[in-house]
């Protein structure tokens, strides 16, 4: 891994200078802002039964969805498409190294711009003025349950991209693995009844793979050690996937 | 371990991709300090056999080492000693040249006191001084090849692998290129392939002319002419009548015939190509009888050099003709046999026609 340092910090390097990185981050901003004016709108109009910051978390995904793919789609398509990525195999780097490198400046980006939105909450905070609104810990259980999710949605992006030198297709998979996690992993229990005679490690399955329902979790301040794990290990399978991918059709090792 | 004798070993190389056979049993070697040219076709095999080299690909059957290292087995140990530009040289379009080149001297292990003396030495061979802190996707062509190769010779490998390192190059960049790769000679061992063949001529010790997969010829450029070029040529400037020169040489030789007769200048004398089949040598006794001739006026007269040119379309034709022949499975013995037969019965038919 000596070589991991190096290639994050130009991964990251490369982030700060490109103009598109600002650009994306600020539409990010502007649309999870309109979606926080909205939940405060109707939470000021009817009186609901959760904090705005609670009703805020419920919609984590709709975010992940299109950013996920736009953060990790160029990483390593982009390379190959360019060619850039044969100078790169054929220093003395590992496709271990690339992989993780690549992953962690993507990480820390998504990370840096969900942490940007916890603005919003201490926005209304101050401007609310009610201490009875104030409890931090779904907001601390919601953050945490982003950075854990992150790392699996991350991985998922990283090897749609290591599949194909296009970007499009890259995206396009990405989109894909994340929906079919996040809506089928929610609904694999409606989605049992199709089979006559549902067997019970599905509903297990289920429980474990429901990530809507670990974010109603983690967002009242219950922090749920099964979702680490299902996060932990999914993303490092598809990251390890990703590797062999690399070393398969780069010939690193 | 006492250091091997080549520093590049290839020994009966294949690349398959699906039905179509890149690389179709190649070896050679490579000593160290010496420029080798690849030319070949479009197609040829030339950059998968590069790539091989480089630990990139891998080959479907065959050994390559690098510094007596099999590359397949240690590709990583192999990487720490080659230097490598790719075929259309890639680069980070955001960076800038002196970022690029600080990024990738540390990804080639190159220790943290050297690095920025070896950049900037790197930056003054390649005359890039001026361009340091340019971004690389706004330099115009020849810079960015120009990158292209710092970046290769950056780590001091001892092998360099470059493919058409020269290619888009305007000729005082082509000169200073080729200047550079001289003075690699004797230090490391280098690989170039390019189109340009008087390029090649002129920086390479060893050329491969590689097509369909095969080697055709391989040698320095002169013993490649002795192979591969069964005449001999003479150029002069002359005075006089096309008729009267081919009676002068119909008592030299009677093979000997005037290849080409260009226009006479304003003083009548007209630049005149004289070839004659195998190689024989009438340079004294034409000299002789040319400048004996009260009919003829000759101002200069000197033996042709064979262009490489004649050497790689003769290499690459003759493959074509094996490619037609060959199409049962026979030893390479047999079919440098045949090679030569079928070039002999072409050149007498040529000589006949």
């Amino acid at each position: 891994m000596r070589h991991f340092f190096t290639l994050l910090r130009n991964e990251l390097w490369k982030l700060l200078i490109n103009p598109g990185t600002y650009i994306a981050a600020f539409l990010f901003l502007l649309i999870i802002g309109f979606f926080f004016q909205a939940i405060l709108d109707e939470f000021a109009k009817n009186p609901q039964d959760e904090s705005p910051s609670i009703t805020f978390f419920r919609l984590w995904f709709v975010p992940v969805f299109f950013m996920v793919p736009l953060l990790t789609m160029k990483s390593i398509a982009e390379e190959r498409n360019s060619g850039t990525i044969e100078t790169l195999m054929t220093t003395p780097v590992t496709a271990t190294e690339v992989v993780l490198s690549k992953f962690f400046a993507g990480y820390l980006y998504y990370l840096m711009l969900w942490i940007l939105t916890g603005s919003f909450h201490a926005l209304f905070y101050v401007f609310a003025r009610d201490p009875k609104l104030f409890d931090p810990y779904p907001i601390i259980g919601g953050y945490l349950y982003l950075a854990v999710s992150g790392t699996l949605f991350l991985s998922l992006g990283i090897f749609a991209s290591s599949l194909t030198r296009s970007q499009l297709i890259a995206g396009i998979v990405s989109f894909s693995l994340v929906f079919a996690f996040i809506v089928l992993g929610s609904n694999l229990n409606e989605m049992a009844i199709i089979l006559p005679d549902p067997p019970a490690w599905i509903e297990t399955l289920a429980e474990h793979a429901n990530v809507m329902e670990h974010m109603l979790d983690f967002s009242s301040g219950v922090i749920d050690t099964r979702a680490f794990f299902l996060f932990g290990s999914c993303a490092t399978a598809f990251l390890f996937i990703s590797i062999l991918v690399l070393e398969y059709r780069e010939g690193a090792c | 371990m006492e250091p091997p004798e080549y520093t590049i070993e290839v020994e009966n190389l294949h690349k398959r991709y699906g039905k179509l056979q890149a690389v179709n049993g190649i070896s050679f070697q490579v000593s160290k300090g010496e420029i080798v040219g690849f030319l070949g076709p479009n197609g040829a095999g030339k950059s998968t056999t590069m790539r091989i080299l480089t630990g990139y690909s891998q080959a479907t059957s065959g050994i390559a080492r690098i510094c007596g290292i099999p590359v397949a087995c240690h590709p990583h140990d192999i990487k720490r000693r080659i230097g490598y530009m790719p075929e259309n040289n890639p680069l980070p379009q955001e960076l800038r040249v002196k970022e690029y080149l600080k990024w990738r001297a540390k990804l080639k292990e190159i220790p943290a006191k050297d690095r920025n003396k070896r950049i900037d030495q790197v930056l003054q061979r390649c005359d890039l001084e001026r361009a340091k802190s340019r971004i690389i996707g706004k330099l115009s062509k020849g810079y960015r090849q120009r990158v292209g190769i710092a970046d290769a010779i950056l780590a001091n490998p001892e092998v360099i692998i470059m493919d058409e390192p020269t290619i888009g190059l305007d000729p005082h960049q082509v000169i200073l290129i080729r200047d550079l790769i001289a003075r690699l000679r004797g230090k490391m061992s280098v690989i170039i392939s390019s189109h340009i063949l008087p390029e090649i001529e002129m920086s390479c010790d060893q050329i491969i002319i590689i097509n369909h997969g095969k080697i055709v010829g391989k040698g320095s450029p002169r013993e490649l002419r002795k192979t591969f070029i069964n005449f001999t040529s003479y150029e002069l400037e002359m005075n006089g009548k096309p008729v009267d020169l081919s009676d002068a040489l119909l008592k030299v030789a009677p093979d000997m015939k005037i290849e080409n007769f260009g226009e006479p200048d304003e003083k009548g004398f007209s630049n005149v190509e004289i070839r004659i089949q195998g190689k024989r040598d009438y340079g004294e006794i034409l000299f002789d009888r040319l400048a004996n001739n009260p009919l003829l006026r000759v101002r200069s007269f000197k033996r042709k050099k064979a262009p490489l040119e004649e050497v790689f379309l003769a290499a690459t034709r003759r493959s074509w003709e094996t490619v037609e022949t060959d199409l049962a499975h026979e030893s390479s013995e047999e079919n440098e046999m045949k090679i030569e037969e079928n070039a002999d019965k072409r050149d007498t038919v040529k000589a006949v026609g």
